[in-house]
């Protein structure tokens, strides 16, 4: 059970992607839902495991909705309401879309501060003018603990739609930022977290996916999800959709070092073993520290893009993304699907240049 | 040296920091650590952990929500006698694997209420008196009532829980009833839950 936020300092409490639901049981429940008549202007629905919906307006124009929304992991209200933001946009970026309306979604306690809602909704609002969107309204419930998110609506060329399973055979697979927010998060809550890793995690969950897609909208991209609390692992699984495999160079992956530290004293998170839950039954790992396993494991709070790539592209979009100044890098790459084997394996000391 | 640790209501990773904070003091010549929780996945936690350290490590569930897991922490000679030790179990596990009992009405058979009222009453008892126990009870539909009302039933219940019988009641069927204030036995369950022990059952027991 958990227990009630008395004050400002009890803030937070373990949040963001970790407060996930586990993909497992998601999926037992969403799997049994009534569908209606298909409408065939409904390009991306839940039938794929995109996280947004897309829906074709005319030749030229489709809407991608969608929403997030998640009870805090930092202690400051106002870096909270910018992680959250950046977290509920970057759906329409994975989508190849552009963010163009946002309404808040707040959960907030009676006799709290409305200083600290003012201060959360103010790094929202922020972000979502960084993302060239407006921010028209929003729907406020009294709850026992805080929570925050948006709905967002952006609207993407139908032709040009990101969806997050066509991946081919042979795409490198890129990812945009580090790994191990998840992780750095929950030493924080415990006093582990040193203040340069707790501020490049914030840095990294503030830093919108705007920039990563907007250089990537000039590659051949077959497929792009963003990592968020399924972990990398388990977005990767979503992208490789029964259809692809997949081999992870682990060296390659960008981490935030310290999550290794904090991994290997066993500051993980209930969402961290539901994502090995899960993906246990499909990923191989050969070779692979305990606590880089964790690492790819660890739920993401406002995460990367992972991009499905034409190989030829690859080499130069890392580069484009780097002198861009995010820390991206060719993680692994798509292979067909292979039923002797699992479907992810994760390994290291593949030269892959 | 034995060390006690309560995180029940406690987040992973909290449950593994206090946990850890115990061995710590323990000290060199190690001891055993016990750990109550509250959920399954923060007992994988701490069993993660212990196996990543290479202590003895063994878990069980105590009752809904409520879970002990026993660390023995020794030197590196012991560690592997340690290994090899039964795990330490409280109540001789009397359950016979797999066998599901069903009570969907407060009576049992048809015809006089009352009568099967009675009866319902003395096949519960009877129950507690089994050599082997059923792995699990599902109350659902008039059955809810019956995990609900004071009385001789609930002694036998409550028995029946403490030596590690599993007794869930539908949650749908309390609220239907008003009763979600009234459950005096075992957890709160859903039809997901339901049909799974019923597929996995080797033996349904219906009264």
């Amino acid at each position: 059970m958990e227990k009630q936020v008395e004050s400002p300092m009890t803030f937070c409490r373990g949040g963001g992607c970790t407060a996930k639901l586990g993909a497992g049981v998601l999926s037992r429940v969403l799997s049994k839902l009534p569908k209606g008549e298909p409408d065939p202007m409904l390009l991306i629905g839940y039938d794929s495991k995109d996280d947004a919906a897309v829906y074709q307006i005319d030749d030229h124009t489709a809407i991608v909705q969608t929403l997030d929304f998640f009870p805090p992991m930092v202690d400051d209200p106002y870096t909270f309401g910018k992680i959250a933001a950046t977290n509920a946009l970057s759906d329409i970026y994975a989508m190849g879309g552009q963010v163009k309306t946002a309404l808040n979604i707040v959960c907030f306690p009676e006799k709290m501060d409305l200083n600290i809602l003012g201060e959360i909704m103010r790094g929202g609002s922020e972000k979502v003018i960084e993302a060239g969107g407006s921010l028209v309204g929003g729907h406020s419930i009294a709850d026992d603990s805080v929570k925050y998110g948006l709905s967002v609506m952006g609207v993407v060329d139908p032709a040009s739609v990101l969806a997050n399973n066509q991946g081919k055979a042979g795409d490198y697979l890129i990812l945009t930022k580090k790994l191990g927010v998840g992780i750095i998060c929950t030493a924080n809550r415990v006093g582990e977290a040193s203040v340069e890793a707790m501020e490049e995690a914030v840095a990294s969950m503030t830093t919108l996916n705007k920039y990563a897609a907007e250089i990537a909208h000039n590659y051949e991209i077959h497929a792009c999800t963003d990592v968020t609390g399924f972990s990398f692992l388990g977005h990767l699984h979503e992208m490789l959709d029964g259809k692809l495999a997949a081999e992870v160079w682990a060296d390659q992956v960008p981490i935030m070092k310290e999550a290794l530290i904090h991994a290997d004293e066993f500051l993980l998170t209930a969402a961290g073993q539901r994502n090995r839950n899960y993906t246990e039954e499909f990923v191989d790992f050969q070779g692979i520290s305990f606590a880089m396993e964790e690492v790819l494991l660890d739920p993401q709070t406002s995460g990367g893009l992972l991009m499905a790539v034409k190989k030829e592209d690859a080499k130069e979009l890392v580069k484009e993304l780097r002198n861009a100044g995010l820390p991206a890098a060719m993680v692994g790459k798509l292979l067909d699907f292979d039923p002797d084997k699992k479907e992810i394996m994760v390994k290291v000391g593949e030269n892959n240049e | 040296m034995n060390k006690f640790v309560d995180a029940m209501g406690d987040a992973c990773p909290i449950p593994v920091v206090k946990t850890k904070n115990a061995i710590k003091e323990l000290g060199a010549e190690g001891g055993s650590v016990e750990t109550l929780v509250d959920n399954e996945i923060a007992v994988q936690n701490l069993t993660k952990m212990a196996n990543q350290k290479g202590y003895g490590v063994s878990s069980e569930k105590l009752e809904e929500q409520k879970y002990k897991v026993t660390m023995v922490i020794g030197g590196t000679e012991t560690v592997e006698t340690v290994e090899k030790e039964e795990p330490v179990v409280c109540i001789p596990d009397a359950r016979k694997k797999n066998t599901l009992v069903v009570i969907s009405s407060d009576c049992m058979g048809e015809g006089d209420p009352k009568l099967g009222e009675a009866l319902m009453k003395s096949f519960i008892y009877a129950l507690t008196e089994q050599d082997e126990l059923p792995a699990c009870m599902l109350f659902y539909n008039g059955g809810a009532k019956v995990s609900c009302k004071e009385g001789p039933i609930m002694e036998d219940l409550k028995s029946l829980e403490a030596q590690g019988v599993e007794i869930l009641t539908c949650g749908t069927c309390l609220n239907h009833y008003g009763l979600s204030e009234e459950l005096k036995v075992g957890g709160v369950t859903n039809m997901y839950v339901i049909v799974e022990k019923m597929m996995q059952a080797d033996l349904i027991i219906k009264p």
